[in-house]
């Protein structure tokens, strides 16, 4: 018999705000234990919750950006469970009324591009961090109250390699809404797995096995494909898979139980008192839709469409969207935009990787590298000179075609001129002009840097190609 | 004897140069010093700090200063967080836990001038009706040390009643302010959720608590809440509504107010006494030109078991965080949860641990629906019968409490029959209403007995004109116990 895989992925994503998501304490990460901390977010006796409404804003907008709803009512819960690390020792979520629901993230995967049904975004807060020591152990609150929202999938995952693209997806989708920063190393992206397999052609689905707090997507990629293996495996040999909560230990590479569905917390969810429900306006809704921007793979696929990019290059600047707004802006009118993509990716990007600098830095609009590309491409200076021009463009800030006048660069397409530039390589190089007679190609190639050379690199090369053989032809 | 005094009695005195805050607070701090010790009202006060308070406002008002409470003294419920002073909620959980920053009231007490002192007896977390559930022992009623004052805000009712404070704060999650000044003879005022921020309040139940005065009569009652109520950006349940001039409602003149009387408050085991008390109270307001007629509130009988549902559960969540992880008492055990375990069953009370307990189960999977949910509904009814009633008329009256004060140990070991004493305040706070108690007689044991006023939501003004015009026409609230 053969089996399929059925995964769900909970990501849990801290919101890049300037607060936390209760009080005025600042959301940064790395400061020393328990300095970002208040009563508030400390669960002190007396204090009371204050949504950050930008946090509800960057919420609102994820849901956007992952084709979700945004209800017109939402509210908020508490999930009651003790934990040291947990102040109050019940958490604030949203467990019906969610800010968002229903949407969808597309991605490539393998030939073609998938959709994956996103269940709900829900907002909630960040608990602190225990760290133990030989005989005592410490938490730092810092990190409790920080927002996070939970983004839940439908069941629509069929394999570690695709819960794996979709984690990539929905992390550029993220850092391209400036939502999150989604720095793994600084734990701001956290992933449960839930696991089932069934033969294929059943509609029933399999024991839901949970992997809790993995960390990397990586290790959500390992940890997935042990774990359907091993399910496999038992149903293989007849044995029976029952519902648990399982943890991926990295080092072996292995899953082992935590604890089994009869162990599981009762969270006695209710909802808070504290805290009004939230009701977004229409007005706040549409000043957020205005912001919703491209996401990263609409925007590769337009820039292949509009640009006629190859894959390879889109990539780039949907890697880069300040590097990709760039191109866009120098590409606009151009004939060639894959020449612009060129200058940008090349010759750009080595400038300012050089300089250290980014594209906001560049004193010279986009626009004038288009220019620049297009002079190339117009045959009004080689490409050899448009190097130079560019290094000029960095520093005088003036535009190329200015720099071309003012050091008269332009190409030098005078045939008679040239010809006597081509006279003068044959008469000086008869050895190589004979060659070329005797029907050894490449010698041309040497007549034509020399000429080139004797231009200042100024002569058309494709014209001074066409007059050596014609000349040496005659 | 300047404790005696009420706010506006002292405030006019300090005005007048008469008296200074500091002579005031020392004859407060004389007063606890002689009549506390057979009193409990006090857990805890910090002399130096009270007289240091009243000199800077002695200072202030000689550089000109004019404030509603310059310089009066104001005792604290332990439950609302003063900076730097003790925080206890009369629980042993807390251990010496100091509070680092101060309630939203307390803020606005300070910048009104008030010496705020003293933190005084409850039940612990206000889980009761008599301040027997005190960790501290309980506060015993000045008129009869053998019985209880009410609770839980009992030490505040005490305080005032004794003349220890000039006034003094509490907190109403189904009674707390008006039950104990019914049983003590002073004025107790409920203000209308949302009215006061709740920020500094350790919550018993989130959507019930309010802060609110006692006092010595119905005008400091006004005084004390346009200081203390307004906009909060700290509580998002706060209701940014306009404070108005309470003291400005207080006109004498009731002629053509409507006051209904529920006939579902005609309950078995309503004291004679008390019921004649509330007539006779009723008919003073009426000869006053009040409208009286009989008004319906059908859903009154399922009032207790709603509050105990949804007051519980929210306490079960709201008192997680008393663990000993971050601050208060703790008890080690081997690991995370055995300390839990050992330090939630060494500081919490019975009292605590039963709702608690009952919190846990009707929040429980497989539970909710059963209770949480339709107790949720129960009180959208409840809010409903008020909402209709108060198209009819615009207060209603009744008895504060059943019974009089009765006596220490009485009702202790029943707490079904405790939470029956109840029976009149609690649905005010499922309501989200405003309530008020105002003294209106003694039974033949010479115990003070409430009248009981309730009003629609910011409703206040009329609450505190009928209130005060009842007041006018009586001199219950100026009787005070002997005291050895």
């Amino acid at each position: 018999m053969e089996y399929e895989a059925v995964i769900g992925l909970e990501t849990h994503v801290q919101l890049r705000t300037r607060t936390k998501m209760w009080c005025g304490c600042v959301n940064e990460y790395g400061a020393e234990a328990n300095t970002n901390v208040c009563p508030v977010c400390l669960g002190l006796p007396g204090v009371l919750p204050v949504p950050n409404a930008e946090a509800l804003r960057k919420t609102a907008l994820t849901g956007m950006l992952l084709n979700c709803n945004v209800p017109s009512y939402a509210k908020w819960d508490r999930k009651n469970y003790f934990y040291p690390d947990n102040p109050k020792n019940y958490q604030l979520t949203q467990l019906d009324f969610p800010s968002t629901i229903e949407g969808f993230v597309e991605f490539e995967f393998g030939d073609g591009t998938e959709r994956v049904r996103i269940n709900r975004a829900h907002l909630e807060e960040d608990v602190g961090k225990s760290t133990h020591f030989a005989d005592h152990s410490g938490v730092d609150f810092n990190r409790a109250g920080v927002p996070l929202l939970e983004i839940v999938t439908e069941p629509d995952l069929t394999g570690a390699d695709m819960a794996y693209e979709y984690l990539n997806a929905l992390k550029a989708i993220l850092e391209y809404g400036g939502v999150s920063d989604c720095d793994m190393e600084k734990g701001q992206v956290r992933c449960d797995v839930n696991i089932s397999v069934r033969p294929i052609g059943q509609t029933k689905l399999g024991e839901k096995i949970e992997i809790k707090n993995m960390n990397s997507f990586s290790g959500v990629r390992r940890a997935a494909t042990y774990e359907i293996e091993r399910q496999i495996g038992v149903l293989r040999e007849g044995g029976t898979l029952i519902q648990e909560t399982r943890r991926w230990d990295d080092a072996v590479g292995v899953t082992e139980s935590m604890r089994t569905k009869e162990d599981a917390h009762d969270y006695r969810y209710f909802p808070d008192p504290d805290l009004m429900p939230h009701a977004p306006s229409e007005e706040w809704l549409a000043e957020i839709r205005a912001s919703v921007m491209e996401l990263p793979l609409a925007r590769k696929q337009r820039l292949i469409a509009d640009y006629h990019l190859p894959a390879s290059d889109a990539e780039v600047f949907v890697g880069d969207a300040a590097l990709g707004d760039y191109f866009e802006v120098a590409a606009k009118g151009a004939k060639n935009p894959k020449a612009v993509a060129n200058w940008v990716m090349n010759n750009l990007q080595a400038k300012l990787t050089e300089t250290g600098g980014s594209v906001a830095d560049l004193n010279f609009e986009a626009s004038a590298v288009g220019e620049l590309v297009g002079l190339v491409e117009g045959g009004q200076i080689s490409s050899k000179i448009a190097q130079d021009v560019f290094v000029e463009m960095f520093e005088s800030g003036k535009s190329p075609t200015t720099i071309v006048e003012e050091k008269g660069l332009s190409q030098v397409s005078d045939s008679g001129e040239l010809e006597a530039f081509c006279n003068e390589a044959i008469e000086a190089n008869p050895g190589p002009a004979e060659d070329f007679r005797n029907g050894k190609e490449a010698a041309l190639n040497f007549l034509k840097g020399q000429v080139m050379k004797a231009s200042r690199g100024k002569a058309n090369p494709q014209m001074v190609g066409e007059l050596l053989k014609k000349i040496l032809g005659s | 004897m300047p404790h005696t005094l009420t706010i506006s009695q002292l405030t006019d005195k300090l005005a007048q140069g008469e008296l200074t805050s500091r002579e005031a607070t020392q004859a407060c701090l004389d007063r606890i010093a002689a009549v506390d010790g057979q009193l409990n009202a006090f857990l805890s006060h910090d002399p130096e700090d009270a007289l240091a308070q009243a000199d800077a406002a002695d200072a202030a008002r000689a550089a000109g200063e004019i404030k509603p409470l310059l310089g009066v003294p104001i005792a604290m419920k332990d439950v609302i967080a003063v900076n730097g002073h003790p925080l206890n909620c009369a629980s042993k959980i807390l251990g010496d836990f100091n509070s680092p920053y101060d309630a939203t009231v307390t803020q606005k007490l300070c910048e009104a001038g008030a010496v705020i002192f003293g933190r005084v007896n409850m039940d612990e977390f206000a889980m009761g009706s008599s301040t027997e559930n005190s960790a501290f022992g309980p506060s015993r009623n000045p008129w009869d040390t053998g019985r209880i004052p009410g609770g839980s805000s009992g030490g505040s009712a005490v305080a005032v009643v004794a003349d220890e404070c000039i006034a003094s704060i509490g907190s109403d999650t189904g009674g707390s302010i008006r039950q104990p000044a019914a049983l003590c003879g002073c004025v107790g005022l409920k203000p209308t959720y949302g009215r006061v921020s709740r920020y500094g309040l350790v919550a018993f139940a989130s959507s019930l608590d309010q802060i609110g005065p006692l006092t010595k009569d119905v005008r400091d009652a006004a005084i004390m809440l346009g200081v203390i109520a307004g906009e909060d950006q700290r509580d998002s349940t706060n209701v940014p509504e306009p404070v108005p001039d309470y003291t400005a409602a207080l006109t004498g003149d009731i002629k053509g107010l409507k006051i209904g009387l529920p006939k579902e408050y005609q309950v078995d085991g309503l004291d004679p006494e008390v019921k004649a008390a509330t007539d006779a109270a009723v008919a003073e307001l009426e000869k006053q030109g009040a409208e009286v007629k009989e008004i319906s509130l059908p859903h009154t009988e399922y009032a207790i078991a709603t509050y105990y549902i949804i007051a519980t559960a929210a306490a079960s969540a709201n008192l997680a965080r008393f663990e000993g992880v971050r601050y208060g008492a703790r008890v080690d055990g081997a690991s995370p949860e055995q300390m839990n375990r050992a330090t939630r069953g060494a500081g919490f009370g019975e009292e605590v641990k039963r709702r608690i307990i009952l919190g846990t189960y009707v929040l429980s999977s497989g539970y909710y629906d059963a209770y949480y949910l339709r107790a949720q509904k129960a009180r959208t009814l409840i809010r409903q019968d008020f909402l209709n009633a108060f198209k009819e008329v615009d207060l209603i009256a009744s008895p504060t409490t059943p019974t009089p004060a009765f006596k220490i140990g009485e009702k202790s070991g029943d707490p079904l029959q405790m939470y029956l004493s109840d029976i009149f305040t609690i649905s005010c706070n499922l309501a989200g209403l405003c309530g008020i108690s105002v003294p209106c007689g003694f039974s033949k044991e010479g115990l003070p007995l409430g009248l009981q006023l309730l009003g629609k939501p910011f409703g206040e003004p009329n609450l505190l004109r009928a209130a005060h015009a009842y007041e006018q026409a009586t001199d219950w609230h100026t009787k005070r116990p002997q005291l050895a």
